[in-house]
């Protein structure tokens, strides 16, 4: 165990993959030389190369169209699109070529890419660069979507995702970047897809995040039990797809009550679908509507109030959770 | 080396060349009544969907994918029948497929414009115009980054090259010197707009801007598309990079079942038809005496055999199993 | 052999078409390859092709005509071949091309034999296969839900109906708001949700106040508070009286079930209490008049026009619910429901316990009719013949214990009325009157009225105006 910032262990199962397997190998915008935008590959083109970690034109569609053929060559790629906002000038590589490879070949062909991207709002970098697109790559069938809300899990997962035969998408809040954790040190440390972690027990209400909004999450439990004397139950979903709807279930026939925070819209957002699959499937446990704490339905304004208004926070959820007892 | 059907064998460079032109014929024939009777067999309701017959371009499929070896990689565009039966997958597997079959190449998953052969290291046609040639490049990047002897040939029409994806393509496969042969097919037509009206150069020079060596060939002549293309493979096992051909040829039919041809002149098609390849190759057979008028009839009654036992095998394959309306979406992991 | 030439599949999404023009005529050769008609489909006008040569012999679908696709249009013959006259009859597509949305059979059903089949046969089978059309309409007769009234789904007679226990979906579209969790819990248990008070966001009955009502089920059965007990996850109805408990508390000295008629009276007794939140108001009413006057028409009355204090009370009551309707209302989440009809309930003790029929139409009936229905209701309450609208119509509910010499009685409300009058013995007291001490029949009633639908002061406005009947007791006689 060693505390480290989510950089920093994103960057540590990064090398260990690329030891441990030499299929393995990395390409994107400045992730050599400029060390990657937010550092994560720093020093990794120095220990591998200039082959194994590519430094890519921009040219989003065709390297993720260049990273699902190395795949189907038999490597390993990772390919680093420097934020989610730029995957949509290469999104038909990824919903057209990634994630259906597979099932319109009657399933000979398998794409075991990891798409890291990072994503969410908060820095002022206005409409077009503060995206949280998780539940829209969730909508996919064929592909599997990973969002850690902490070091330890960012790496665990990461490793994992190396290991996966299928597309994953593995999206880092950019806030976390520098949010610190212990990390363990083993190198087969990995988390299974589709297990969400219960952060913090409680009975009277679960909070369930993911990705950044873990965070509000937690820090609205704390609020409710030193305010309102309110015990809640806090869930990081950790991975959308596959989705871990046990564990919500279970807790939320312990708690009968459920508020979903995430900085996407919530219009036809991901808590939109876990708000529907825990009504499928607790609707005789719930003794309130599932809330959804959400992102407002607006494009993200640059002023930092405005932002702030825009975005979830842990109060939102408290009132949330207050409205519904 | 003598392989069963004429259909699966490919080129070697020993092969006779009266054995080479007589299997080019008949691979050209076969193509051209394969997709006659699909889309027979589309009227009838039997193949569904979206269905582009390949009839008119034969000379490129067979002249270019005679040229691969079997380690070679293949991935075309959506007009991927003759492709595929030139790449010698079975054509009863690939009738199997347009029919929605469980026999089909994807079990009935992929349907016309999706036709994928992992063992014959077919990679798809692919729909998403320019869609596939990033991936191109990957299988290409891949074969180099391994060090194996393998080039990947990327098959594209002219309705591509507006595409961003082209450029970025192009642009990729010379700065990172893949072994890549884009193989371009100009049927003069991005379905119903003219080349002129979406291409601002001729298309062969756009590849030298990116600093591609690249040709222009007939590809109407079956025996000059195969002999660019062995120059193309050459050119990738060396490791000097990509290399573009631009291969200028013509479809028949409409883009699709449902178009009415507005844009063209019968006898523009009329034109053409002049220069049909199966016609132009049997003739100069027949002028070199390689075969008669009777061996010409023997492979068209072969080939007319082939077909129909091609539909007889697809129309006997059962449906898919609705329980496999999940199978194949995701490969399962080893440890799970 | 003759060749059909069917309505061709020209692209996805093409159900029809039209011949626009015939290019080969009757009699042309055809060669296989050649156009022989364009055919018009939605998107576009296309050309279609021979599959087969032969000769054209019939054109069955002419120029500008619409058909579906795969039905035959023309037939091609060998040159010389004779053609049958009947035409094949029309095929229906083959299963290939399904309805939309419809799934391909898993099998292919058999085809009929084509080989040897003889025109004549095929057109006969044709003929007996029940046309397409009739199929279809069949199909969505049975989608259709039968009409209202026509025919009603078994066991669900008028009677059944209206014996059954209450929806949730209460008359007037009010239902009661009650979480999914609560309701199980409260249907595991047995608990009817209309005797609870919900505590969460508009009122909304959550799982603790069916937990509470649970737990305060258990202390009243056992007579002590028992502590808050984790709820079984589906506790049986009968574990409403907790066994167990009784048994740990050896001074019970004897335990009973409960009586239909009790656990009605502790449901609705709970439930007034526990939604309806009340208000009292007692008044002093000077009975003097009233008793002289009752004197005086009972002096000549025969035995079953003798007319009761209470029989007064419900006439003054009466005529004070018409001029406050308030008080003959009912509370409802959407507003409230004032009754056309008075009808008073008026409380009637039982061996087994309490029963409090209605008098119906109170409003339009003298003081001799109340006085004469009221004892027949008594005299049928006492041998259980009420008819089902006397006990469940009442819209005002008079309790009196003044039989007993119970001075005051301040009552529960009979849910869902407004109100109950209380009323006390009827007794000489000394009051002061014009200055001076005097002895007077004094009689004391006690208002409890719901404070959803009322406030004090117009309580209070009801009350006097019951007491100036009474006290002016002519007037109840009009």
């Amino acid at each position: 165990m060693a505390e480290m910032r989510m950089r920093d262990a994103l960057h540590d199962a990064l090398r260990e993959e690329m030891l441990r397997d030499e299929r393995v190998f990395l390409m994107g915008e400045d992730i050599g030389g400029y060390g990657g935008s937010y550092a994560v590959t720093r020093g990794l083109q120095t220990e591998f190369g200039p082959e194994r970690v590519r430094d890519t034109p921009i040219a989003e569609s065709g390297i993720l169209g260049a990273g699902i053929g190395a795949a189907l060559g038999g490597l390993r790629p990772m390919v680093e699109i420097m934020t989610i906002n730029f995957s949509f000038v290469g999104i038909d590589q990824i919903i057209n070529n990634a994630s259906k490879f597979s099932y319109m070949s009657g399933g000979q062909f398998n794409v075991p890419i990891v798409i890291r991207m990072a994503s969410g709002g908060g820095s002022q970098l206005g409409a077009t660069h503060s995206h949280s697109l998780e539940g829209m790559y969730a909508h996919f069938p064929g592909l599997k979507v990973v969002c850690p809300s902490n070091a330890a899990d960012a790496k665990g997962l990461l490793k994992r995702a190396f290991r996966d035969e299928n597309p994953v998408i593995f999206i880092e809040h950019a806030a976390l970047y520098g949010t610190k954790g212990e990390v363990p040190d083993d190198p087969d440390f990995l988390i299974e897809f589709g297990k969400a972690s219960v952060l913090q027990e409680g009975t009277d209400v679960t909070v369930i995040g993911y990705s950044g909004s873990v965070h509000q999450a937690i820090r609205a439990a704390k609020l409710l039990e030193e305010q309102e004397e309110l015990s809640a139950e806090v869930i990081d979903l950790r991975t959308l797809r596959p989705l871990d709807i046990e564990t919500v279930v279970q807790s939320v026939k312990k708690t009968n009550r459920a508020v979903i925070v995430e900085d996407d819209w919530r219009f036809g957002g991901f808590g939109a679908e876990l708000s529907a699959q825990i009504m499928e499937r607790a609707f005789d446990w719930l003794d309130a509507p599932v809330a959804r704490v959400s992102g407002k339905d607006v494009p993200m304004p640059y002023n930092r109030n405005l932002e702030f208004a825009a975005l979830p926070s842990e109060e939102d959820v408290v009132e949330a959770v207050l409205a519904m007892l | 080396m003598k392989t069963e059907t004429l259909t699966s064998a490919p080129a070697t460079s020993s092969e006779p060349k009266d054995e080479q032109f007589e299997r080019f014929l008949y691979q050209m024939l076969l193509i051209r009544r394969f997709e006659e009777r699909t889309g027979e067999m589309y009227t009838k309701g039997k193949v569904r969907g979206f269905l582009h017959l390949y009839i008119g371009e034969e000379a490129c499929a067979v002249g270019s994918i005679s040229a691969l070896r079997p380690q070679d990689k293949l991935i075309t565009h959506y007009r991927d029948h003759g492709h595929a039966i030139a790449r010698g997958i079975a054509p009863q597997r690939i009738m199997a497929e347009l029919f929605g079959r469980v026999d089909g190449t994807s079990k009935g998953r992929g349907g016309s414009m999706h036709i994928f052969d992992k063992q014959a290291n077919f990679y798809g046609g692919h729909a998403i115009v320019g869609g596939h040639m990033p991936v191109a490049v990957g299988l290409g990047l891949a074969a180099k980054m391994q060090g194996q002897d393998s080039v990947t040939m990327c098959v594209f029409g002219d309705g591509g090259v507006a595409e961003g994806e082209f450029h970025e393509s192009l642009n990729l496969s010379s700065l990172w010197k893949t072994p890549n042969i884009w193989f371009l097919e100009n049927n003069g037509y991005g379905m119903g707009l003219p080349l002129a009206k979406s291409v601002a150069n001729e298309i062969y020079r756009l590849a030298e801007a990116y600093r591609i060596p690249s040709v222009r060939v007939d590809g109407m002549d079956v025996v000059g598309v195969h002999e660019v293309t062995e120059k193309a493979l050459e050119h990738c096992r060396t490791g000097e990079g990509p290399y573009f051909i631009e291969a200028m040829t013509y479809r028949y039919r409409g883009h699709s079942m449902a178009d009415a041809e507005l844009y063209r002149q019968k006898s523009e098609v009329e034109e053409f038809r002049k220069r049909d390849p199966i016609e132009r190759l049997k003739a100069r057979m027949l002028q070199e005496d390689m075969i008669t008028d009777r061996d010409y009839d023997e492979l068209v009654a072969r080939v007319e055999e082939e077909v129909a036992q091609a539909i007889q095998f697809a129309d006997a394959s059962a449906q898919p199993g609705l329980d496999t309306l999940y199978d194949g979406i995701y490969k399962e992991n080893a440890n799970g | 052999m003759a060749v059909e030439v069917t309505m061709p599949q020209m692209g996805a999404d093409m159900t029809e078409g039209t011949v626009v023009r015939w290019v080969k005529q009757v009699g042309d050769l055809v060669n296989r390859g050649e156009i022989i008609a364009e055919i018009e489909t939605d998107k576009a006008t296309v050309e279609l092709e021979a599959f087969e040569s032969g000769i054209m012999r019939k054109q069955i679908v002419g120029e500008g005509e619409t058909v579906p696709v795969g039905e035959v249009i023309a037939v091609l013959g060998a040159d010389g071949e004779e053609m049958p006259e009947q035409v094949p009859a029309p095929r229906k597509q083959a299963a290939e091309t399904p309805a939309r949305r419809s799934v391909e059979p898993q099998a292919e059903s058999p085809q009929p034999a084509a080989a040897g089949v003889t025109g004549d046969v095929a057109q006969d089978s044709a003929a007996k296969a029940p046309p397409p059309a009739v199929e279809e309409e069949a199909e969505h007769e049975e989608l259709t839900p039968p009409a209202a009234g026509e025919k009603e789904p078994a066991g669900t007679g008028g009677k059944a109906s209206a014996a059954a226990p209450a929806a949730p979906a209460a008359e007037g579209g009010a239902r009661t708001r009650i979480s999914p969790v609560a309701r199980r819990i409260a249907s595991d248990a047995g608990i009817e949700i209309e005797r609870l008070q919900g505590s969460g966001p508009d009122g909304r009955i959550l799982r603790r106040d069916v937990e509470a009502a649970l737990a305060s089920h258990r202390q009243e059965a056992t007579g002590a508070p028992t502590p808050p007990a984790p709820v079984p996850a589906r506790p049986a109805p009968q574990e409403a009286i907790p066994s167990r408990a009784v048994a740990q508390r050896p001074v019970v000295a004897g335990q009973q079930t409960l009586s239909r008629m009790r656990q009605a009276i502790a449901r609705r007794m709970t439930q007034s209490k526990q939604t309806q939140p009340h208000y009292y108001l007692t008044l002093d009413i000077d009975m003097t008049d009233a008793m002289a006057f009752r004197k005086q028409i009972n002096g000549s009355a025969s035995e079953e026009q003798r007319v009761s204090v209470n029989d007064l009370i419900v006439k003054a009551c009466a005529l004070a619910l018409e001029r406050h309707p308030k008080f003959n209302a009912e509370f409802h989440e959407n507003g409230l429901v004032y009754h056309d009809a008075i009808n008073i309930d008026i409380g009637i003790a039982l061996e087994e316990g309490l029963i409090a029929p209605a008098i119906l139409h109170c409003g339009g009936k003298t003081l001799g009719q109340i006085a004469r229905e009221s004892k027949e209701l008594v005299e049928r309450a006492k041998s259980g013949h009420l008819h089902a609208e006397e006990y469940s119509a009442g819209t005002f509910t008079i309790t009196n214990l003044g039989a007993y010499g119970v001075e005051a009685l301040i009552g529960i409300i009979n849910p869902p009325q407004a109100a109950i009058l209380g009323v006390g013995t009827v007794m000489p007291q000394a009051v002061v009157r014009d200055g001076e001490v005097v002895a007077r029949e004094m009689m004391k009633i006690a208002l409890s009225a719901d404070h959803r639908v009322s406030d004090g002061a117009e309580g209070a406005r009801f009350i006097k105006e019951i007491q100036g009947f009474l006290e002016n007791p002519v007037s109840l006689a009009l």
